[in-house]
């Protein structure tokens, strides 16, 4: 190859999504992420002898959900297998895993580039256990490791695409993309950095117009889109260079070492690997009752292109707002569950992009002390003229700071809009007698001067006074 | 007569009559245990946890709190099943030292049956075995000629009944590791219908062949001990639904009208000629007992080694890889780093017949050649169930010979594998397909070694095949013969 | 299988790796005759035409199996780790992994 020539990356992503369990793919133990070592296990997922799993019915639920969600092929039978091969991490020296006939195959993914939307397709799904984790602390004596096995049987699903991505770029979007439907779905938490969603990369080049595939490398283990765009571009540099210099690509496992910003070869998979597949003697297929199927279909999530479409055709919410507030599944529930409330999607939506999200600098809306169903509560009070828009910020300062109900707050905080004329009367009266002045620039036409006297009214009454109400009754005594 | 000479149903009615305590029963079961021990039956025996199990049995009964008809009745394990508070081994050096962190289903029951857990069994080391020669600690011997090997891989609770130092055994069965050593013994030994029993707790040899099963004086304890290990387990997902019959209730019923097959592949020439004798003069018997006999043919029996040595050594390959000095077992660290702790760990842990083992399967299943073997012999497994099948649409059981040959001598067959593995040529098949085998002592050779013949039957019809063996049982003496007196 | 050269001592030692077996000298060419003997005797499959055949994994037909997922306690950690060749804090030792 000359120097001049240009390649163009092949990609394909297999994404490790943690199914959201509550137990272990093939024993009860909880996946709860962050106990002590080796206090969520049992015989089972540290392989002692004469153990048998016994398969999760939620974990299948979830992975039928995902195919569903997929657009992918749901196979009524699958199959398991073991992969064979020696790791401490991996207790019994084999996973249990789906190998030539996987729960899910042939479905896509629309993702979103620079404004152009591409289809990704999807080659397969199949459900696995995790393993353990090796763990070498610097503090550990310098020739030993150990094993926690907490992770061991944590139920995983591997989504694996075509080799239709063309860019790191493309790869970060369908990581994105992925982990938005898998959080829509709620087949998975999409938690990056407790590594509940985390992806491996096949990267190859080929000189641009050709169509063979050149050989690839595979980097293990990526586990944030940021990585993911920078280990693919640091391989498409690195293969292109290899090429360009005469060389060859092997095919190889490789690392992302996110601190020196380069993939390198991972010493432990050098060895050929021959995994010895074949199908798991301690597990029938995997055969799904009539029915099964089409129950989770019904049950299906809203996916967050159809809410995108639905939010602006039917909530007629502008494209800018139905896209920030369908960007993240719990954003879109928080905002429902409001909706929900009240049907007042604009004004709803107002709320949680200027003022809940904004709040929120980007963390969880989990942290929030309220719920979503507060700020329909919120907006109700003031469409219904139950407080004003002022007293609404401070009610909401309180959600901020305690959380509760926003009717509660009002109630206690006595800040109910007063719209009895018996009680706003006198103050007018008063605010009247004392400005004289202002009621005779009105009364020789100088209107605009009724927004003075409002805003003392206003003032005196602590807000509480029905603004409107107000103006009324000032025009009303000035015989305007 | 001495108490260890008894059936445990002899036992259990003289417990309920008041003549005898467990406590003297599980006395006379370590007396004959002391005396036998020439013979290698046990790996680990725990005599004082016995006998204080045996006082809470006789307390039980004081109090007319028996647990059903097993309860104080002193039994034994093969070494495979895990037994918490006692130690594993599975017969290896491997597991020299462990200790079992929890009970397997089948031990649980029959613990929970109120059975005096005497101790662990000798066994060919994880399973894998026709002798019992292939022990990582000791061989087991035959009771009726200790020069002789009791055959395996349930060698030690063959011996263990045979001689009388349990009442009852569990043993495990992958190939005819209850059934042969059964027929070597003189005593009775059941495979069940795979999934019939659940395998939870005990270590996996080939997991979609073994089987659970009980080894017993005679037919009857057969079926009581089954009836109490059976039954769907939620801890095994091979373990079956299907309802358990009684096993008791039609015992004695007879095999008036029975229609019992007999394939011409199992009666070959070359076999050993008493052991053909014996076969057919219970055929006759069966005859007289208003059976019908019928010809029937398994084509493809001459194929069921072949693919045996494939798919349970495939399997095993994969189950045996656990066992690599990380969680528990004898590591062998040389301080070279991880591949070299596995590799001394496993090299010098696992005895040559495992090792064999190992590498043949690690062989059938690895790249380029897990079609030619591996499928191609599953695919042939396909064809002997299939076989089966088409007999049992002709008859309601098979009767056949157990064993080619009765009990051989100690290292007659260890230097050549093949001359081992064929000794398994009449029982393999049944687990290939499945189903369940049943051995009953047949008769005695000229020299005064037990006999035995298999009597198979449909899946799940565990209660016809005890039927037909009580049948016969009945007819003569040669299940209360003891070769300990 | 039938065009296969019987195996050989490398592939014997190759296998032994593969299945993390150390063995001498001595094993390995007692395990190469012992394999090519079996290996020999298997052939006798071959006599067979399976094309049309489907494969058995399981002989007794078997119902999937599921369990509701609910948590249940687990083992205490003493237990799980008591039979432990080497125990570092609440870990498994082993020699350290280089990835």
């Amino acid at each position: 190859m000359s120097n001049e020539t240009e390649f163009e990356p092949v990609i394909g992503l297999e994404v490790h999504a943690q199914l959201a369990t509550k137990t272990k793919l093939f024993c009860g133990c909880s996946t709860a992420f962050g106990a002590p070592p080796n206090t969520n296990v049992c015989e089972v997922c540290t392989g002692m002898p004469g153990v048998l799993p016994v398969l999760n019915a939620q974990a299948v639920e979830l992975a039928v959900r995902a195919g569903l969600g997929l657009k992918c092929t749901i196979n009524e039978r699958s199959q398991w297998s073991r992969k064979n091969y020696f790791y401490p991490d991996l207790p019994k020296g084999y996973q249990i895993s789906q190998y030539d006939k996987p729960i899910c195959t042939g479905g896509k993914l629309d993702i979103e580039v620079d404004g152009h939307t591409m289809t990704v397709g999807i080659t397969r799904i199949h459900m696995e256990e995790d393993a353990g984790k090796n763990v070498h602390d610097d503090g550990l004596a310098g020739s030993r490791s150990y094993v926690d096995f907490n992770r061991s049987s944590v139920p995983l699903v591997e989504i694996v695409s075509e080799p239709d991505i063309r860019s790191s770029a493309q790869a970060a979007a369908y990581m994105k993309a992925m982990r938005q439907v898998l959080r829509y779905l709620g087949v998975c938490d999409g938690n990056l950095e407790e590594g509940s969603l985390r992806c491996d990369a096949n990267v190859s080049v080929r000189p641009k117009g050709t169509e063979k595939f050149g050989t690839r490398a595979e980097i293990k283990n990526i586990n944030s889109f940021r990585f993911v765009q920078q280990a693919i571009d640091y391989e498409i540099e690195r293969q292109s260079e290899l090429i360009r210099a005469g060389n060859k690509v092997v095919q190889e496992t490789r690392l992302w070492d996110s601190q020196a910003k380069e993939t390198r070869s991972m010493r432990s998979k050098e060895e050929a690997h021959d995994y010895r597949y074949f199908p798991e003697p301690d597990l029938p297929d995997l055969v799904l009752k009539a029915g099964f199927v089409d129950g989770v279909k019904k049950q299906l999530p809203e996916l967050p292109h159809d809410k995108l479409q639905r939010y602006i055709a039917t909530l007629q919410l502008s494209p800018y707002d139905a896209k920030i507030l369908t960007e993240d599944a719990e954003v879109a529930a928080f905002f429902d569950a409001a909706l929900a409330v009240h049907k007042n999607a604009k004004s709803i939506g107002n709320w949680v992009i200027n003022e809940v999200l904004r709040d929120l600098k980007g963390s969880s809306i989990e942290s929030l002390k309220f719920e979503g169903a507060a700020i329909g509560e919120l907006v109700k009070l003031i469409d219904d003229n139950t407080i004003s828009g002022k007293i609404a910020k401070d009610v909401y300062a309180e959600l901020m700071a305690n959380g509760g109900s926003p009717k509660a707050i009002v109630d206690a905080k006595g800040w109910v809009q007063v719209t009895d004329t018996g009680a706003i009367e006198p103050i007018v009266d008063r605010v009247l007698a004392a400005n004289a002045e202002s009621v005779e620039k009105y009364k020789a036409g100088k209107t605009n001067v009724i927004g003075f006297l409002v805003g003392l009214v206003m003032k005196e009454s602590k807000g509480k006074a029905n603004p409107a109400m107000v103006n009324d009754l000032l025009k009303k005594k000035m015989g305007g | 007569m001495d108490l260890a000479n008894l059936t445990a149903h002899e036992l259990t009615e003289q417990l309920a009559a008041g003549k005898v305590s467990s406590v003297e029963a599980t006395t006379a079961c370590l007396q004959r245990l002391e005396k036998t021990a020439g013979l290698g039956a046990y790996l680990h025996v725990d005599a004082n946890g016995a006998k204080k199990q045996a006082a809470a049995a006789d307390e039980r009964r004081a109090k007319k709190q028996s647990a059903g008809p097993l309860d104080g009745v002193p039994i034994a394990l093969k070494d495979i099943f895990l037994t918490e508070g006692l130690p594993t081994t599975c017969g290896s050096r491997i597991l020299e030292g462990f200790n079992a962190p929890y009970d397997g289903t089948a031990v649980k029951k029959l613990k929970d049956a109120g059975t005096i857990l005497i101790g662990k069994l000798n066994m060919d080391e994880f399973a894998m075995g026709s002798s019992n020669e292939h022990s990582g600690y000791l061989p087991a011997k035959n009771p009726w000629d200790p020069t002789r090997v009791p055959g395996g891989s349930s060698g030690g609770s063959a011996v263990a009944v045979a001689a009388g130092s349990a009442y009852m055994t569990l043993g495990t069965d992958t190939g005819g590791s209850i059934r042969q050593p059964a027929a070597l013994t003189g005593i009775v030994g059941l495979k069940p219908t795979y999934g019939r029993v659940s395998r939870y707790g005990v270590i996996a040899f080939a997991s979609s062949l073994d089987q659970v099963g009980p080894m017993t004086k005679d037919v009857t304890d057969c079926a009581t001990m089954l009836q109490t290990i059976a039954g769907h387990d939620p801890r095994d997902s091979t373990s079956s639904v299907e309802k358990v019959p009684s096993y008791t209730q039609a015992l004695e019923q007879g095999v008036q009208g029975l229609k019992i097959g007999v394939p011409k592949e199992y009666f070959i020439d070359g076999m050993d000629p008493e052991v053909r004798a014996s076969v057919d003069a219970a055929l006759e018997s069966y005859k007289k007992l208003g059976a019908t006999l019928v010809d029937v043919s398994l084509p493809h029996t001459d194929y069921g080694i072949a693919v045996y040595y494939l798919v349970a050594t495939a399997e095993a390959s994969s189950n045996l890889a656990r066992f690599d000095g990380v969680r528990y077992g004898k590591r062998v660290d040389p301080g070279k780093g991880l591949l070299e702790m596995y590799l001394e760990t496993r090299g010098k842990g696992f005895g040559p017949e495992v090792k064999r083992r190992i590498m043949l399967g690690t062989y059938a299943l690895s790249a380029g050649y897990y079609d030619a073997y591996y499928v191609k012999a599953q695919k042939v497994r396909t064809l002997v169930a299939q076989d089966f099948k088409q007999a049992f649409a002709k008859c309601d059981v098979i009767v056949t010979p157990t064993s080619p040959t009765p009990a051989f001598k100690l290292g007659e067959n260890t230097s050549d594998p093949i001359k081992m593995y064929l000794a398994d040529v009449f029982t393999v098949a049944v687990n290939l397909a499945g189903l369940p085998g049943l051995s009953l002592p047949s008769g005695f050779s000229k020299s005064g070694l037990p006999i035995g013949m298999q009597v198979l039957g449909r899946p799940f019809d565990e209660a016809t095949i005890l039927r037909t063996a009580r049948a016969f049982e009945r007819e003569h003496d040669f299940s209360s013969r003891r070769a300990i007196s | 299988m039938s065009k296969e050269a019987p195996i050989d001592r490398a592939a014997v030692v190759h296998v032994a790796k593969l299945a993390r077996l150390t063995v001498t000298d001595a094993e390995a060419d007692a395990l190469t005759r012992d394999m090519q003997s079996i290996l020999a005797y298997v052939k006798k499959l071959d006599e067979l035409d399976v094309r049309e055949v489907a494969a058995t994994s399981h002989a007794v037909h078997l119902e999937t199996l599921l369990r509701p997922d609910e948590p249940r306690p687990c083992m205490p950690l003493e237990k799980v780790i008591a039979n432990s060749p080497e125990r570092i804090g609440d870990g498994f030792g082993v020699p350290k992994i280089i990835e």
